[in-house]
């Protein structure tokens, strides 16, 4: 007698915990070859002013942590993620439609890349600030801070390296953030909660939602509490209309970018993130 | 301008005869101006006239006429950036880093030599003081070119990667307050970085942009690298929406600058924004009480408040606030307004009768939110705008005028008990351009300073600006840097990334609206008209 799988419910992640979308939608989520495999929550305008709260409630702490205590929060990702690696290939498999080695590729890649942000927690300041050599008695540095809460809408033609690449960066420097996952690809991104939910990410620090970005996003950009929309995998979206909305409260905003390269790490892509706080100290005369 | 009409001495206490603050007159000679009395547009390296309608140009402090100013219409704005797009073409993209230097070098000493007809013109066409248009705007702005001319060849250290590469035409819109200091902000980094420009000066303050294309004509600057477009709001909304644009570099009002993000949505052009600000000046305790003083007068009264930075919410803890607030008015009675050009003027004109009119409305709005007014006993001569500089206490955070930028003589005092209380209030703003802090401790200063959201923060200092040192704000007060490494790499992109060549997308189909003459947000609360375009919220 074969015994009977568990399929595991795909739900939101908002807060540190794994809602249900307020509105009560699902939409069906199948295999490449057309088998179903979930009922994904399909977040509402209320499950994304939710993740905003979360999000914003969580900067404080996660900004506040020492370069060194987040450098080593992304690392664990990275090794939670590696101990899960059969699972998000096999799930990858199924849905993308890949094959296996395509698939083990992806989470390689995805792995790498939270041990390349990791490292970057605790250097990034000095690369990116300075001292200014100012024409007076003062002592003055600029530092980069992160920008705060980061709306963004992840790459959708893969799984789970697009959202690592979205998210990982903005994460580096103490920005909270809200990603749309893939519309298409959705089932991953929910794993990868479960991923960040076990690797002391403090709650709401990452906030994952669900569904279609063409419904979501809007809100957000148009959210006064959102300090940054990063739009790279909208380029199917109306995304002029998200840049508009978004530059009602100044959001800062990325361009979607398209092609293999999208989302490529860079340090860019850490400080797109950040604000540039300068501050000057007077010298006594001595 | 050289007599002592207009001059105001400060008026003595009642019973008082004269005191040591009367100065006999001391006005800085207009002789040393050789103005044309009709200013044309600057466009490839001549100038010419512009097809809108012209404009007088005035001194605020007396009302009277100083030129006759070109009006750029679209034409002409389409013109100058033909010529930026040849300029950088043709010669300033194939010629060295080093040789671009040498150009900015020469701009530099250039402003030196001519440094006290630039500050007279500043005076004479924007109100400030002498005194601070010969020791900060000029001299800054002499600076900033001679800090980014060294900048020009060594752009593999821009932070970009090596061989970065210039983003093509910029086009600058710059505001009232500090007319050559803020053109010399935006220029500087744009040629250093290889970029042309189009700059579009302040409708009320065109005067020494047009000096300063003089000084180009004297530098030898290559045809079309440096373009002047004199006009209003169209004129700036005309540049900054210009298809072969690459680069918009603007400084003026937050509401301007959200139709300026909205009107390059969807295009390639880059975009820095320098907006407004509601400073908070925090004083502790034990803050060192003389330079706090000062440092308070110079943060809100510095440039008439007509700075974007400026301390205009004083945060006093509460076992001080008295003795700070009496040492104030002590020190704003001893101010001397007038004559912008008298060397002895502490205060000089506000920039424009509309500016006067947000002021006064703004003020009058304070008092009937029940905050107490004091204003500074002092005659203002009957020409020109002049406001007095004036304390408003018993402010609560809601009010407006602890909300709203007045960009103007207008300080509002609020109080704190502790830390954690001044930062929160501090932070209760949309916007994050700057922030103040005196205390002597140290360990505190630093703490504080790590929790305040804005990009330039004084301790135990205030107003302080510096090629070197980066400058910009936070949340709604912009974004980009000006100044230093960081304003480098705002004019460049790095080597490998997509050349801005014609736009791919055509810009957002925003109706269109005209960017005022960049001024204070005087009410950032009142909705812009926001365009929502198909599928965009539903």
């Amino acid at each position: 007698m074969t015994r009977l799988a568990i399929p595991k419910t795909y739900k939101l992640f908002i807060g540190g915990k794994f809602p249900r979308s307020e509105s009560g939608r699902v939409f069906e989520i199948r295999s490449s070859t057309g088998e179903f495999l979930a009922n994904a929550a399909k977040a509402s305008r209320k499950d994304a002013r939710d993740a905003v709260v979360a999000a914003r409630s969580a900067v404080s702490g996660w900004s506040g942590a020492t370069g060194y205590n987040r450098g080593q929060v992304l690392y664990r990702v990275a090794e939670v993620l590696e101990g899960r690696r059969d699972q998000f290939i096999a799930e990858i498999v199924s849905i993308e439609g890949v094959t296996a080695a395509a698939a083990a590729k992806q989470v390689d890649a995805a792995v790498d890349r939270w041990v390349w942000y990791a490292g970057w927690a605790d250097k990034y300041v000095q690369v990116a600030g300075n001292a200014n050599a100012v024409s007076g008695p003062y002592f003055n540095i600029s530092v980069p801070e992160p920008t705060g809460v980061v709306a963004i809408v992840a790459p959708q033609d893969s799984s789970l390296l697009g959202i690592t690449s979205a998210i990982a960066p903005a994460l580096v420097s103490g920005n909270a953030v809200i990603v749309i996952a893939s519309e298409r690809f959705p089932l991953s991104a929910i794993s990868l909660a479960e991923v960040l939910a076990t690797s002391d990410l403090p709650g709401g620090v990452v906030n994952i939602l669900t569904g279609s970005p063409a419904e979501i996003t809007p809100w957000l950009a148009s959210h006064a509490d959102v300090n940054a929309l990063d739009l790279i995998g909208a380029a199917d979206l109306d995304w002029i209309d998200l840049e508009i909305a978004a530059a009602e409260t100044l959001q800062r905003v990325m361009r979607p970018e398209q092609g293999a390269d999208a989302a490529s790490p860079s340090l860019s892509r850490i400080t797109q993130f950040t604000e540039t706080k300068t501050v000057w100290h007077t010298k006594s005369l001595i | 301008m050289t007599s002592t009409n207009g001059t105001t001495s400060n008026t003595p206490p009642a019973g008082q005869k004269s005191s040591f603050l009367d100065y006999a007159p001391a006005p800085e000679s207009t002789a040393i101006l050789n103005l044309k009395s009709e200013y044309g547009l600057f466009i490839n390296g001549e100038f010419v006239d512009g097809h809108g309608t012209s404009f007088t140009t005035i001194s605020p402090s007396t009302e009277k006429t100083i030129a006759t100013i070109s009006a750029a219409d679209a034409s002409d704005v389409d013109a100058a950036v033909k010529a930026a797009r040849r300029a950088f073409d043709r010669s300033w993209s194939t010629i060295s880093g080093r040789e671009r230097g040498k150009y900015l070098f020469r701009i530099a000493r250039l402003l030196q030599e001519r440094a006290r007809e630039f500050a007279v013109a500043e005076s004479l066409d924007n109100g400030k003081p002498i005194k601070e248009s010969r020791d900060v705007d000029v001299p800054l702005a002499a600076a900033w070119f001679f800090y980014y001319a060294g900048w020009a060849d060594k752009l593999d250290h821009a932070g970009l990667g090596a061989n970065p590469r210039a983003l093509g035409v910029a086009g600058q819109v710059i505001p009232w307050n500090f007319p050559l200091l803020m053109l010399a902000w935006k220029i500087a980094p744009a040629l250093a970085a290889g970029n042309t420009v189009v700059l579009k000066p302040a409708e009320t303050t065109p005067l020494t942009a047009l000096l300063f294309a003089e000084v180009v004509q004297q530098a030898g600057l290559p045809a079309g690298v440096v373009n002047i477009l004199t006009g209003a709001g169209a004129t700036g909304q005309a540049l900054v929406t210009h298809p072969d644009v690459n680069k918009v570099a603007f400084t003026g009002s937050t509401a301007v600058g959200r139709l300026i993000a909205r009107q390059i949505a969807g295009t390639d052009k880059r975009v820095t924004l320098e907006l407004g600000g509601k400073a908070a000046n925090i004083v502790f305790d034990d803050a060192p009480m003389d330079e706090a003083i000062e440092g308070i007068v110079n943060g809100i009264f510095f440039n008439q408040g007509h700075v974007c930075c400026a301390g205009s919410r004083l945060l006093v803890q509460e076992n001080i606030h008295d003795e700070v607030v009496d040492r104030l008015k002590a020190r704003l009675t001893t101010l001397r307004i007038g004559d912008p050009l008298d060397k002895n003027t502490d205060i000089g004109a506000i920039n424009s009768a509309a500016q006067l009119e947000r002021i006064r409305a703004l003020s009058k709005v304070g008092e009937d939110e029940g905050a107490v007014r004091w204003s500074a006993p002092c005659d203002l001569p009957e020409k020109g705008f002049w406001f007095a500089p004036t304390i408003f206490t018993n402010v609560s955070t809601s009010h407006r005028i602890a909300r709203e930028e007045v960009f103007g003589p207008v300080l509002s005092v609020l109080s704190f008990r502790t830390p954690e209380e001044a930062i929160a209030k501090a932070n209760n703003t949309p916007y994050g351009l700057s922030a103040g802090i005196w205390s002597d401790k140290g360990s505190r200063v630093l703490a504080v300073a790590d929790k305040l959201r804005a990009g330039v923060i004084w301790a135990n200092t205030f107003n302080k600006f510096d090629p070197a040192s980066p400058f910009g704000g936070f949340k709604e007060s912009g974004y980009g840097r000006e100044g230093g490494r960081h304003g480098l790499a705002a004019y460049l992109a790095p080597a490998e990334s997509r050349p801005y060549a014609a736009p791919a997308i055509q810009a957002a189909a925003v109706e269109p609206v005209a960017i005022e003459t960049p001024v204070a947000d005087a009410d950032p609360q009142t909705p812009t008209k926001f365009v929502r375009r198909k599928g965009a919220n539903k």
